[in-house]
């Protein structure tokens, strides 16, 4: 008895060791990659099945074989999208965020496999291709998505140099209140291009501007250029606009590595929708002209 | 070294109070404890929390006192260095210390109070991408809709309010369903090619498959294989996974296995529809004769190793008026009414062919060409015509006209042959050769002439001509009317012997006649010189064999189509104009059959 505790406990330790330890895995590593061995099982077997398979007159959607590739795509992509809904919601149990984030990527990508299949190679200006083709952009975000998640923290953290966002903002006012005083001696043009400089909003860019890190309509810079060096004041106003700028130059960094962290879901969320849509209307289409 | 203080107060008004104080010291503390040089009542600060000290290349060193750091231009460090030359700021708590050189070369820290955290959390905002784009809800919302409503909601709506019309055959009626091309699975076969912008001609309703009868409201002509019942009848047992299929498809409203769709399958692209292989005939005459009990079809499934020998179309007995089909392993003995020697004709050192050579239309001997002319698409041979093949040695010449041409006898009818013959021996005699005609002559062309002798002679010229060694009989066989005149055997030839298969001259035009027709030996017209299976088979096997310089390997197609089974497969030529999918035969007519109707 005492012994069958003993092992309980010892079980139980065990199993709490190992949840410790899974916190800090990787959800693309989530239980030894079980999700990467199921998608490959999945794409696997419907390649065999493909090729294996004769389809009479020719491999398409509308084969027996074809429908069972649709019906298990349009189950994936209906599963898939609900990892929105997933985790907006706090579930306790087997529901692990991370094992169906795991499933996400890689029945995800799987899915490139079963669609490709599924439409027998056959593309055309239609509302079937329209959706195939919204879901290789959404698999091919998502992809972006997974690497840009595993690459990109390490580069926002070495740009953050251990200052938190508010901090970054924090010195870029500090720098402003030291240029409004610093500007009170300059000449009218000068203060001028102190004032655009102030007044730019540091979050103005474009995302274009802000994805490629190029702000060509920057104030602070066009005040560097425009400023003199003639007097002490324009001097020390030069000095702290060139301080202005690095401050700048690491905010825009940090919206950079942002923008490109957060821009595939742009395309992702919306084109799923969008994708569920065309899906609908393929579905539908294709049994009313049957 | 001197110290400017200046801080800088507010009243509740808002009013800004500035007092000014000068340090003369080298180095400052800054904290809580009422000792330190400069005094912030802050909880937030220290006792003693950061030391400037003035060094002496000019710079300020800043050092915190305590374990806790200060920010330094937004920086929170334990210590730095401030240039006055381009100034700094210290953040302590609330306080906000400006250090920065007087014009005087004194430094000078403002301090001033700021309120805390102000919009903060509102300004992190602007670093998510969102703040810049779109708001992804919003995108979905009008990538969902306009997709519903342009790919879904409008052909559907336009669908079901459409005003039904006939289908038009000549595919030229445009549909009335809108944005429906959308729907397309893929490009209509070159045959439908004119209905790509009508898809409702052939998905009549909603959610139902295409059936038959929309399909046979256009193709009307096209022959059924067999009827229905039949074919189900004669196909074999569907493997259990197609029965389960089509089990769900038939429940779902599918026609069928049978129906028109499970062969011609749509949307495959700009092609033909294929021929069905070997196996698609064999599937059911393999062995048809096992579920078809009353069939007179003999199993086939492979041309080289299992195919009935052939039953060609003959005329058993003369005057028949149909053909009948050989007996297998008969031969067949042709009663065509004809008296025709292939091997006189064919011999190239015999008196037909010294004619031939004799004569500038020929100028050699006789080849087969000279009497057997083929049809216009090459495959086949048009009607021997005796007027074009046979007259120019077989003359009817009957005398010279006025004019100077040659008067003939008509061919064809025994009518127009009395006739002819009877104009002979009444009318005006045609000199031969020029001779002086004296005045008051019997027989001139003047209107005072006669000929009162009795019209004897036409009807001995008649009975000549038709008896056994006249003109006629030298072609024709003579028998007697059926009020017992003399006439001739009508000739009876079918247009085509093998009924049940198509056969094109053209694809074998690489081969001699004589290499199939064993025209050169038939010394009599009663020879049916059709060629048998065997000696297909020298080149034609299955579609199974190898492919060689001599073995074609033949499927079922080649000969045989579905709809019609005699009729010409056109399934590897380039299309031309709308015609139908099959050349159906031509109709069974033959001499005899017309003169039947012809005659009272």
């Amino acid at each position: 008895m005492a012994s069958r505790a003993g092992g309980g406990a010892k079980n139980r330790f065990t199993a709490d060791e190992k949840r410790r330890d899974s916190d800090h895995v990787s959800f693309l590593k989530h239980r030894g990659f079980r999700w990467l061995w199921i998608a490959l099982g999945l794409s696997l077997l419907a390649t065999a099945g493909y090729l294996l398979i004769d389809q009479e007159p020719r491999p398409n959607g509308g084969t027996w074989y074809g429908y069972t590739l649709g019906t298990i795509g349009f189950g994936l992509i209906v599963w898939l999208s609900l990892l929105g809904v997933r985790k907006r919601r706090a579930n306790p149990g087997a529901w692990s965020l991370k094992a169906w984030t795991s499933a996400h990527v890689y029945l995800g990508l799987s899915l490139a496999v079963v669609g490709t299949l599924h439409t027998g190679f056959q593309i055309g200006w239609n509302v079937h291709t329209l959706a195939y083709v919204l879901m290789l952009l959404v698999i091919v975000t998502g992809i972006y998505g997974v690497v840009v998640y595993a690459a990109l923290p390490a580069s926002l953290s070495a740009n953050s140099r251990e200052m938190t966002r508010a901090q970054m903002l924090d010195a870029l006012t500090a720098i402003d209140r030291q240029l409004e005083s610093a500007a009170q001696p300059l000449a009218r043009s000068e203060a001028d291009l102190v004032i655009a400089a102030l007044a730019q909003d540091v979050f103005g860019g474009s995302a274009i501007a802000r994805l490629t890190g190029r702000y060509p309509r920057c104030a602070t810079a066009r005040a560097l250029t425009g400023m003199g060096s003639g007097s002490e004041a324009e001097q020390r106003v030069a000095a702290l606009l060139e301080k202005r700028r690095e401050q700048l130059t690491q905010i825009r960094g940090a919206l950079r590595i942002r923008a490109m962290l957060e821009v595939w879901l742009f395309v992702h969320v919306p084109l799923t929708i969008a994708l569920i849509a065309a899906l609908t209307a393929h579905v539908i289409s294709v049994f009313y002209y049957w | 070294m001197a110290f400017l203080i200046r801080t800088i107060d507010y009243t509740a008004a808002g009013r800004e109070i500035v007092r000014d104080r000068v340090a003369a010291l080298t180095s400052l503390t800054v904290g809580r404890a009422a000792e330190c040089d400069i005094h912030l009542p802050d909880l937030a600060v220290e006792q003693q929390h950061v030391r400037i000290e003035s060094l002496p290349d000019g710079t300020l060193a800043v050092t915190a006192l305590g374990t806790l750091g200060f920010t330094l231009d937004g920086r929170v460090v334990s210590e730095g260095v401030i240039d006055p030359r381009t100034g700094g700021e210290i953040a302590l708590g609330a306080a906000r210390l400006a250090v920065a050189r007087e014009a005087d070369g004194s430094i000078a820290i403002t301090i001033r109070q700021v309120a805390a955290e102000e919009g903060k959390s509102d300004a992190l905002r602007g670093f998510a991408l969102a703040s810049v784009l779109p708001s992804k809800r919003a995108m979905s919302w009008v990538f969902a809709s306009a997709i519903l409503l342009l790919l879904l909601a409008i052909p559907v709506a336009s669908h079901l309010l459409r005003t039904p019309v006939k289908n038009d055959p000549t595919g030229k009626t445009p549909g009335q369903v809108v944005l429906d091309a959308a729907w397309t699975s893929g490009e209509m076969s070159l045959k439908h090619r004119s209905l790509e912008n009508n898809c409702e001609s052939c998905h009549v309703a909603a959610f139902e498959s295409v059936q038959d009868e929309t399909c046979v409201s256009c193709h009307k002509d096209t022959g059924d294989h067999a009827a229905m019942p039949r074919l189900a009848k004669g196909s074999p047992e569907l493997s259990p996974g197609d029965a389960v299929q089509w089990r769900i498809a038939q429940g779902l409203g599918k026609e069928g296995p049978l129906g028109c769709v499970s062969c011609h399958s749509e949307h495959e692209g700009p092609v033909r529809q294929k021929a069905g292989g070997e196996a698609f005939c064999s599937d059911c005459h393999k062995d048809l004769g096992t579920r078809l009990t009353d069939t007179k079809l003999t199993a086939a499934h492979d041309f080289g190793k299992a195919h009935p020998q052939f039953r060609p179309a003959y005329f058993a007995s003369f005057g028949a008026a149909k053909p009948v089909r050989a007996a297998v392993g008969a031969k067949p003995v042709e009663r065509s009414g004809l008296k025709f020697p292939h091997n006189v004709h064919m011999d190239a050192r015999g008196g037909a062919a010294r004619m031939a050579v004799s004569l500038g239309q020929y100028g050699k001997p006789l080849e087969c060409k000279d009497c057997h002319s083929p049809t216009a698409d090459k495959a086949s041979f048009t009607e021997v015509k005796m007027e074009d093949a046979c007259e120019g040695c077989h003359s009817l010449v009957s005398g010279r006209t006025a004019i100077g041409g040659f008067s003939k006898l008509r061919h064809g009818d025994v009518k127009d042959l009395a006739e002819d013959l009877a104009r002979i021996s009444t009318g005006p005699r045609v000199r031969i050769g020029p001779v002086r005609q004296r005045p008051g002559q019997l027989g001139s062309a003047s209107p005072y002439r006669a000929d009162f002798g009795r019209p004897v002679r036409a009807y001995i010229g008649l009975s000549n001509a038709l008896s056994a060694g006249g003109v006629c009989t030298e072609c024709h066989l003579p028998t007697t009317g059926p009020t017992g005149q003399a006439d001739l055997m009508p000739v009876n030839l079918p247009d085509r012997f093998l009924t049940s298969g198509y056969f094109n001259h053209e694809a074998h035009s690489r081969e001699k006649c004589s290499d199939c027709h064993a025209a050169g030996t038939s010394k009599a017209a009663s020879d049916l010189l059709i060629p048998d299976l065997k000696s297909c088979r020298t080149c034609h096997l299955g579609a199974t064999a190898v492919k060689t310089k001599k073995i074609v390997p033949s499927d079922c197609a080649m000969c045989h189509a579905y709809h019609v089974p005699s009729g010409q497969w056109q399934g590897l030529k380039p299309p031309k104009g709308p015609s139908p999918h099959y050349k159906p035969p031509p109709a069974k007519t033959a001499v005899a059959a017309k003169l039947a109707k012809a005659r009272p």
